[in-house]
């Protein structure tokens, strides 16, 4: 295996002193490989940006180490570390022409000046702006300022690019546009990109592997996938997508356990071993995973009765904002292909099928 | 009915009768004021028209009415000039640093040393350019601390030279050195400097590179903000020059004073503001704004 690119070790980080301390950090420790893009989701305030600027530099640590490939960065300044940074502001100069931003890095490692200009050339060209080495920042659009963001940061090689919400500022057609973008850049430099985000549909769409944090602890790190499937904290699967939470007992331990839920119906629980009798559990289910059949349908056995609420037509799908026996909000949501939309009242009574392949067992 | 464009003057009627009645009146008559003949015993003679005070800026006349050139009025020009220049450089050199640590302080602590640069401004000119009579006279305060720290044993005689000037003229109009390159500063984005350090600036790097040229017109502002009245100054080369090192201020002062010489002193009043003008528009050219946005 080879070393990983940045790896963190216990880190923590205390703003402020006393009872008024924050605890940003507490404790982290993750291991980023190389060529990856990793992405750092959670709500605001989670820490995640605490970590990318420890990683860059910007802060110290107030306990614990970081290492780039394999060597400790604690308590270097960010102009000696090999990192470059994608501020969310994009924090271009303004005094300073497009080509002269690019430039920067390169300059400050005293590049010679052909092959700065050279590299600019081949910098605007990665990011689809030539021709613009010439305009000043304020001549550009968000877009544009953008990517000269990005070629600045990528134009002296940094072995790591951190990105902190680059694409918050962007309106959703041309952040849809530079997340393609964003990953074509990376796939391209094969540099190891670490990208902080608070949208879950963006880490979704251009990571390799997310860490999900909250209140400075990394709760789950995995492929989107992984993530988006078997989501292992109720956290989790609430922050990334919409999900059913469904509370309940284990009913019948084992290897074919059986989980008595609260709204009196019993479901199975396929493989869920290690789990003993009487045991309070919490199932998500994701609302696409559920399939819901009218009352006294032809397989309207074994499911969860349900009264129906609000149906949502949303062009590709439909909603179904259902009530459980005991109250709990239930949702369901299935494509509108031909003929499958269902016409049902408010109030109409329903069944809704869950396989136990599309129950999550949650640890909390 | 007043009809649409008569509104819009009435409208701007306050403004126009401020400036006329503030600015170009006053500056009117100081203007015709040099262009006549002066009265015997101070004044002017209203209807005798001349341009003798302006004449009289660089020549004099001998006894045959020959003009021979005069350069006093010149070097004590020149002298100001030198001496203003001075003062700019050295309230740059302590204003700078000062307004870079205050923007680089947390928020709530930016206005208490705003205030603190400000507090001098509550207290007299004159009350300050004695103080600084009682620091730099022999045997005041600084002599005594030279004296005490071993670096000198002789009285200084620091009082009455262009230095004693040049060290008032600085503390006095340091707040209007500092105060604008706050400004320029305080409003620059921190991320900018962070950029920097990111991209392998050091910080002499990320100074000249990065804070300095995005101060440069804080800098230029508060040049002029310090040459410009440092320029026309009256109280503390009065005090502390001790009439050896006169400057322009007291130059005019003299002649509507003890020389009962009005138009002379309104001539050498336009020849400043005309050179005053000149710097401005240089400035002005040199830093205009560029244009914002697409």
């Amino acid at each position: 295996m080879t070393t990983p690119a940045i790896e963190a070790r216990g880190l923590s980080k205390t703003f402020g002193a006393g009872s008024e301390a924050v605890h940003a950090l507490d404790d982290v420790s993750l291991t980023i490989r190389q060529n990856e893009f990793f992405t750092l989701l959670g709500p605001s305030g989670c820490g995640k940006t605490t970590l990318l600027r420890l990683i860059g530099g910007f802060e110290q640590p107030s306990k614990g180490d970081v290492f780039l490939e394999g060597q400790q960065l604690t308590g270097l300044p960010p102009f000696k570390r090999p990192i470059n940074t994608v501020f969310q502001s994009y924090a271009l100069f303004p005094h300073l022409s497009v080509g002269q931003n690019i430039a920067f890095g390169l300059e400050m490692l005293g590049r010679p000046k052909e092959e700065r200009e050279a590299r600019v050339e081949q910098m605007l060209d990665l990011v689809k702006l030539d021709g613009y080495a010439n305009r000043k920042p304020a001549q550009l659009s968000g877009g544009q300022q953008q990517r000269v963001a990005l070629a600045r940061a990528l134009a002296s090689q940094p072995k790591v690019l951190l990105l902190d919400e680059p694409l918050s500022a962007l309106d959703l057609k041309l952040r849809k546009e530079m997340q393609i973008e964003l990953k074509r850049l990376q796939t391209e430099t094969g540099i190891t990109f670490v990208f902080v985000t608070h949208d879950q549909e963006e880490a979704l769409t251009m990571s390799d592997r997310i860490a999900v944090m909250e209140n400075g602890h990394i709760l789950q790190i995995g492929s989107p996938t992984e993530i988006y499937e078997h989501p292992q904290r109720r956290f989790v699967a609430d922050f990334i997508g919409e999900t059913n939470f469904l509370e309940g007992r284990i009913e019948t331990a084992g290897h074919s356990a059986v989980a008595r839920l609260a709204c009196g119906s019993s479901l199975a629980l396929n493989g869920q071993a290690g789990s003993t009798d009487g045991e309070a559990v919490t199932l998500a289910v994701r609302p696409e995973r559920a399939i819901i059949v009218p009352a006294g349908g032809a397989s309207s056995e074994g499911g969860l009765p349900a009264k129906v609420g609000a149906v949502v037509y949303m062009g590709t799908d439909t909603t179904y904002h259902l009530t459980l026996a005991d109250g709990t909000p239930f949702v369901v949501r299935s494509q509108n292909s031909e003929g499958a939309r269902l016409d049902l009242a408010n109030g109409a009574d329903v069944t809704v099928q869950i396989a136990p392949a599309a129950l999550q067992r949650l640890a909390d | 009915m007043v009809s649409a464009s008569g509104k819009r003057i009435l409208q701007i009627t306050p403004a126009v009768a401020i400036i006329g009645f503030f600015m170009v009146a006053p500056l009117g008559l100081m203007a015709y004021v040099s262009l006549l003949e002066k009265g015997l015993n101070g004044g002017v003679k209203w209807d005798q028209h001349t341009v003798e005070a302006y004449v009289n800026f660089i020549f004099e006349r001998d006894f045959d009415d020959n003009l021979i050139l005069n350069t006093d009025y010149l070097q004590i020009f020149a002298r100001s000039f030198g001496l203003s220049l001075l003062t700019a450089v050295l309230a740059l050199a302590i204003g700078f640093p000062t307004a870079l640590y205050m923007a680089m302080q947390p928020e709530g602590r930016r206005n208490l040393l705003i205030f603190l640069v400000t507090i001098p401004f509550w207290t007299n000119l004159l009350v300050r350019n004695y103080a600084w009579i009682l620091l730099l006279r022999n045997g005041g305060l600084v002599e005594n601390l030279l004296h005490w720290l071993g670096l000198s044993d002789q009285p200084l005689g620091l009082l009455y030279t262009p230095v004693a000037v040049s060290i008032g003229l600085t503390y006095s109009y340091l707040p209007f050195m500092v105060l604008p390159i706050y400004a320029s500063l305080e409003k620059m984005d921190s991320r900018l400097i962070e950029a920097a350090f990111d991209l392998g600036a050091d910080r002499k790097r990320a100074l000249t590179r990065i804070i300095l040229p995005l101060a440069t017109p804080g800098i230029a502002a508060g040049c002029i903000l310090v040459f410009v009245p440092a320029l026309g100054a009256y109280v503390t080369p009065e005090l502390l020059g001790g009439g050896k090192s006169m400057m322009i201020g007291n130059l005019i002062q003299g002649q509507f004073g003890a020389a009962r010489n009005w138009p002379f002193g309104a001539a050498l009043a336009f020849a400043l503001l005309a050179i005053v003008l000149l710097a401005m528009t240089i400035y002005l050219m040199r830093f205009r704004r560029p244009p914002e946005g697409h």
